[in-house]
């Protein structure tokens, strides 16, 4: 067995994919010295044609990507930032994700998009501190949160392999997390399937990214009162709702903690579908950053904004109270 | 290479069809309106020439003449326009998005300036491959202002890869005059970049042809980049819409003069009287079964509006449960 870092998960994953297909390239500012961690030794071992260091030109390079799609590569793009998504929104969102519809189905954009730390990585203040997967949920990009090590190389494999474009956000909370794993053992995860980390009776507890861990210390010491079934969705979109309706059967109630503002993010469309379509016996709850939150950058207002294990214990109290 | 009779029948088929979607604009049977090419001819006709039918090429909102030139089917254009399910796209993309990948047409892109970083992509993955393909990406002068244009010249030059930038200078993005929107000139920015740039008349497609093949020749041949400025006029309107709002920006005698210069005639002019009338002939015969077979055509069936929104057959949830 081996300790496996998230981070090393990711390079191993992008490694694999490089070796085993040729038309894997990889595109990003600073890769070929690896700032991110991510692509550390891929330049020396596959060359400038395969891990192509781009200058500052995110729009550029980004629908650079796409058109070498259409010739027939399979890009993986990296963002040292996460809200430099926002600055490539037109080049994802509506160039990227449009053209297999816009055409016909005549071509399709094999796109991978990787965000080596989003959402808060404490005290980097406005501009460096979003996390906006709901967004590319909303326009129908298919998107990935992965919260562990394994699942962040299947995650990522599969995304490299998907013929659409695909973002898959590494959260800055999960970067630190490691597991003993064999490493023969890593395979791709397939896309849309979500994940019970941890079987429970009373309420299921969706918790997104790096969010699971903190579900995960929460269904702990909450376990002699509260028995909590803790489900990772890891693709927002398409979203395993089946395996959602399950869980929920089994439980009936239903927590969401989600690190999106609160207005229009996954949290709430989760809750939305979950009321509509899925049995349940006790209003629903969601924690969340607040309605458009910009993140401070003093630490503890920075952390002030973001959904807290206190605040995730007291949601799934004030759950278990009702239909009991 | 293609003659002189064959540069005509394509300026002179771009010219039909247009005048012809037009009609159908007013009958209602292309709804959403067109931009109409109009007077632009020579350009396409004349970088299209110069191509191979596996070079590939990225056009705009204002660009069946691309797609025509490229070589696409008249009828099958003419039916995505008219949002049919025989149409180029299966009636998914319209007057401004009309792709035919077959014959390395990427697609037109509705965002100005948006398609040229694509352009450079996908010609740094042909060189990649080997290929001596080569790769046009066209644009008004309107994306001469669009930061994503710049970062591609930046990017091409850099990777030195073989795209050719078509600049067609109609002097108006919109309703606004070229000289309140670029400051500087057009071509001296692609020269910041170290990238060769030239300028020619748009009106004549012989003269068109003759910068293009000179771009694609030094792309072929690994010379990098370039960039041509063609000088044209739009005699019509940005869009059709106009035709009812009648927006004033231009004189009666600002069009008049423009229109005096015609890519059409001037090319006719190099045929004998016959060869035209022959051409002119044929070409009308082509339209004559494209719109018919554009009105004939089946509409696409609502159940699959979303069909081929992703490459593996996904289809999202319903709006309404």
């Amino acid at each position: 067995m081996t300790i496996l870092s998230y981070l090393k998960a990711l390079n191993r994953a992008l490694s694999d994919e490089l070796a085993g297909d040729p038309s894997v390239c990889v595109f990003g500012e600073d890769i070929g010295v690896g700032v991110a961690n991510v692509t550390t030794g891929l330049l020396k071992r596959f060359g400038p044609d395969r891990v192509v260091d781009m200058p500052i030109s995110e729009q550029a390079f980004t629908s650079f990507a796409t058109g070498a799609a259409m010739a027939g590569r399979r890009p993986v793009v990296e963002f040292q930032i996460p809200s430099l998504l926002f600055l490539v929104f037109e080049q994802i969102a509506n160039q990227a994700h449009k053209f297999s519809l816009m055409t016909g189905g005549q071509t399709r954009i094999p796109v991978t998009y990787l965000v080596p730390g989003s959402g808060s990585r404490t005290g980097w203040a406005g501009q460096h501190s979003d996390h906006p997967y709901s967004l590319f949920a909303h326009v129908g990009v298919k998107t990935v949160v992965p919260a562990t090590p394994t699942d962040a190389y299947g995650l990522f494999v599969s995304a490299i392999r998907d013929d659409d474009p695909v973002v898959v956000f590494a959260p800055s909370g999960a970067l630190g997390v490691r597991e003993d794993v064999d490493l023969t053992q890593l395979a791709p995860v397939p896309l849309g399937f979500g994940r019970v980390h941890r079987a429970g009776t009373d309420v299921t507890v969706v918790a997104v990214g790096h969010l699971v861990q903190d579900a995960l210390a929460v269904a702990e010491q909450l376990a002699d009162e509260i028995s909590v079934e803790v489900f990772d969705p890891r693709t927002l979109y398409p979203l395993d709702w089946t395996g959602l309706a399950q869980s929920v059967d089994r439980t009936g109630r239903l927590v969401v903690i989600d690190d999106s503002n609160r207005s229009c993010g996954i949290g709430g469309e989760i809750l939305a579908t979950a009321a509509e379509e899925m049995r349940l016996v006790a209003p629903p709850k969601r924690v969340t950053r607040p309605d458009g939150a910009v993140l401070p950058f003093a630490v503890d207002l920075d952390l002030a904004l973001q959904p807290s294990r206190e605040q995730l214990t007291t949601a799934i109290r004030e759950v278990v109270k009702t239909g009991r | 290479m293609v003659d002189s009779t064959g540069l005509y029948r394509t300026v002179r088929l771009i010219r039909r069809f247009e005048e012809r979607a037009i009609e159908l604009v007013r009958s209602g049977d292309i709804v959403g309106g067109i931009h109409p090419y109009l007077g632009q001819e020579a350009i396409a006709a004349g970088v299209c020439a110069a191509l191979r039918t596996d070079d590939l090429v990225t056009s705009t909102h204002r660009g069946h003449g691309h797609v025509l030139a490229k070589g696409a089917d008249p009828a099958r254009m003419l039916a995505e326009l008219a949002g049919k399910a025989t149409g180029l796209n299966r009636g998914r993309g319209g007057s401004m998005h009309a792709a035919d990948f077959g014959i390395g047409v990427l697609g037109a892109n509705a965002i100005v300036g948006a398609a040229g970083a694509i352009a450079t992509g996908a010609a740094w993955a042909s060189q990649q491959a080997g290929t001596d393909r080569v790769v046009v990406t066209f644009f008004g002068d309107g994306a001469m202002s669009q930061g994503v244009l710049l970062e591609a010249f930046n990017l091409a030059a850099l990777k030195r890869v073989p795209v050719i930038f078509v600049c067609e200078n109609n002097g108006f993005a919109t309703t606004m005059r070229v000289g309140d929107a670029v400051a500087g000139t057009i071509a001296g920015r692609p020269a910041a970049f170290g990238i060769p740039a030239s300028t020619v008349d748009g009106m004549d497609v012989e003269a068109v042809l003759g910068a293009a093949t000179e771009a694609v020749d030094r792309a072929r041949g690994g010379g990098g980049p370039s960039f041509v400025e063609c000088h044209t006029y739009r005699f019509d309107a940005h869009h059709t819409w106009e035709h009812k709002a009648k927006p004033r920006y231009r004189t009666d005698q600002e069009v008049a003069e423009g229109r005096s210069r015609d890519p059409v005639d001037i090319q006719g002019a190099r045929l004998a009287d016959d060869v035209r009338e022959r051409v002119d002939a044929e070409v009308e015969a082509l339209l004559d079964e494209a719109v018919q077979f554009a009105l004939d055509s089946p509409k696409p069936d609502p159940i699959d509006a979303l069909a081929h929104l992703y490459a593996d057959g996904t289809r999202p949830r319903a709006g309404v449960v």
